[in-house]
């Protein structure tokens, strides 16, 4: 797990318009404001259609951060769903050693990135489990980052629980405990 | 209060502090959440406030004349192919000295059809008697908000004024701001009481009337004299805000300028990754500074006259582009140095159009071209970076 970053901190989000990978790169700045460090997140400026792949981005430092050009080399990618892994390459800049969470019912030892530590967690399940979103369309963004804040450590999980409290657009408490539960069934390999 | 807002939030903020009383909007990309927040706040109870929901961006600025007529404050909000829908408007606007201000999410201009970053769309209305600023970040967006009401409402003055968001880069970025305290606001800004006629049924009167050859050029000279005002005014306020909030502003900002001898000129949210890329070459010992334009009408003259006199190479790197002679920032600093005795070597660059990243690799490319420059080789005055150019070539013929 990482410490304090040092240097700026960079993560891409990688999910379909509507699974809330925007609000998830949003919110993990917010939480990441709230303990202190600087942040900034946006979306990938592109038009987002519902189902199709978006990016979203939150850099993250202990100074203020002035630069505006895209994350081209992320620290670490989380990709919401793990469809897209079959039409986008989620390591497409990744920083060497760089780390990738995917929402999946499988295990990292399934995925085959070399050079990348992989963390695995079913937040599908846990969405489902706290009713967020539909069978068809589950919720995954809050779950996501309590997989986040297990795996990379940087933002606390209890920054992220307030953040996604003070800031999910609805089902709040639902939202705090999926990323609670995430947090707790997070599988790492490295 | 440090709040996490994107850009558009920060226009939406500054009228709601500024208790901006009418906001007639039509959305557009990539602006429509500062009409959506404002009819929120409405809606809420938090902003007591009349949004007018129009059917175009021409009747939008055409309802914000008549409301600020009655001598109001009155605020909206566009971008690109809305501002342009606007501009028959926007003169009558100034040429009646309403003091409206409008954001706008700075967005290139079709065609191709393109919903991205460029300044195209506020520089298509340099000459509409607007004062313009162009903010670096949400922060910027917020406080120039804010400022813009208090310059704009000054009666030396009374120009209406637009703000510059950078489209995406900072409509739709989320980052920390500093949200100022509604009582502070207050004090800084006052409630807006107009000392000339207003239109009132009790006292009947004509507005933005005929004027006949007789008189009209009186008008445009009062315009004139009124931007020159701005100028002053624009610094007063600066200052009054900076003792109030503790936030520095200024028309044009030096950094790294003591020794460069290059100075890269920027607009808006390209500065924040001009910064970081002088502080990099500052560590090699590149004799490399920023200057930045805040506000672009009036155009600073007089301090980029000083801060940039001898400098021997200057930059200037500008999302916009008037075809058939160069960039708009690029013509006024040629002809700020014309009758000096003493004049930088200016070169354009023209980056960023359409939402094209402006990265490192485009400062690079900027300072190679200057440095050539500055060893006395004959450069390009007008580059186009980040561009295919062969491609195009290919198929225009070659130059």
């Amino acid at each position: 797990m990482h410490d304090i970053p040092i240097a700026m901190y960079e993560v891409r989000f990688h999910g379909r318009g509507g699974q809330g990978a925007v609000t998830a790169a949003n919110i993990l700045a917010i939480a990441a404001v709230k303990q202190g460090f600087y942040a900034q997140a946006f979306p990938f400026f592109g038009v987002e259609r519902r189902g199709a792949p978006v990016q979203a981005f939150t850099r993250i430092d202990t100074k203020k951060i002035d630069l505006r050009m895209n994350v081209y080399s992320p620290d670490a990618v989380i990709v919401l769903d793990p469809t897209l892994m079959a039409v986008v390459d989620v390591t497409s800049g990744l920083k060497e050693g760089g780390i990738i969470v995917i929402n999946t019912s499988k295990k990292p030892e399934d995925f085959e990135f070399s050079g990348y530590k992989i963390a695995t967690v079913n937040a599908t399940e846990i969405a489902l489990k706290h009713k967020l979103g539909s069978q068809a369309a589950p919720i995954v963004n809050t779950a996501i980052l309590g997989a986040y804040s297990k795996v990379i450590g940087n933002v606390k999980i209890e920054y992220v629980v307030e953040a996604i409290r003070e800031n999910a657009p609805a089902k709040r408490e639902e939202n705090a405990l999926a990323a609670k539960d995430a947090y707790e069934q997070t599988i790492l390999r490295w | 209060m440090k709040v996490m807002i994107r850009g558009n939030e920060s226009i939406a903020y500054a009228f709601k502090l500024a208790k901006v009383k009418v906001i007639p909007a039509y959305p557009i990309t990539p602006s429509t959440l500062v009409p959506e927040k404002i009819s929120e706040f409405i809606a809420n109870g938090e902003m007591d406030a009349q949004f007018v929901p129009v059917e175009s961006e021409h009747s939008a600025i055409s309802a914000a004349i008549g409301a600020s007529s009655k001598g109001v404050r009155v605020g909206t909000a566009t971008a690109s192919q809305g501002l342009a829908l606007m501009h028959e408007v926007l003169f009558i606007a100034s040429g009646m000295r309403l003091p409206i201000v409008m954001g706008i999410g700075n967005r290139a201009l079709s065609a191709p059809i393109n919903i991205w970053c460029d300044h195209q769309d506020m520089m298509a209305q340099r000459d509409t008697g607007w004062m313009q600023f162009y903010a670096e970040s949400n922060q910027e967006g917020l406080d120039l908000g804010l400022m813009a009401f208090k310059i704009a409402e000054d009666e030396r003055i009374l120009l209406p004024a637009m703000i510059g968001i950078d489209a995406f880069v900072l409509t739709h970025t989320v980052e920390p701001v500093e949200m100022p305290e509604q009582k502070d606001v207050d004090d800084f800004l006052g409630e807006f009481v107009p000392h000339y006629v207003t239109l009132d049924p009790k006292k009947p009167a004509t507005l933005g009337s005929f004027g006949f050859p007789q008189h009209y050029m009186e008008f445009k000279f009062g315009q004139w004299v009124a931007m020159e005002h701005a100028k002053k005014v624009i610094d007063e306020v600066f200052e009054k805000f900076a003792n109030k909030f503790d936030r520095k502003y200024s028309k044009v900002s030096a950094e790294f300028m003591e020794d460069a001898n290059i100075a890269i000129v920027t607009m808006g949210s390209m500065s924040g990754t001009a910064r970081e890329f002088v502080k990099k070459m500052r560590e090699k010992g590149k004799k490399i500074g920023l200057v930045k334009l805040t506000v672009f009408r009036p155009f600073p003259k007089e301090e980029l006259l000083s801060i940039l006199k001898d400098v021997p190479v200057v930059a200037v790197m500008e999302r916009n582009i008037s075809f058939g002679f160069g960039g708009a920032v690029y013509a006024e600093m040629g002809a700020n140095f014309v009758n000096e005795s003493k004049s930088p070597k200016i070169l354009d660059f023209i980056v960023g159009l359409g939402g094209r990243d402006i990265t490192f690799k485009t400062f690079e490319a900027v300072l190679e071209t200057a440095e050539r420059s500055l060893k006395g080789e004959k450069v390009d005055e007008v580059n186009w970076v980040d561009v295919n150019k062969e491609a195009v070539l290919k198929v225009e013929g070659s130059l």
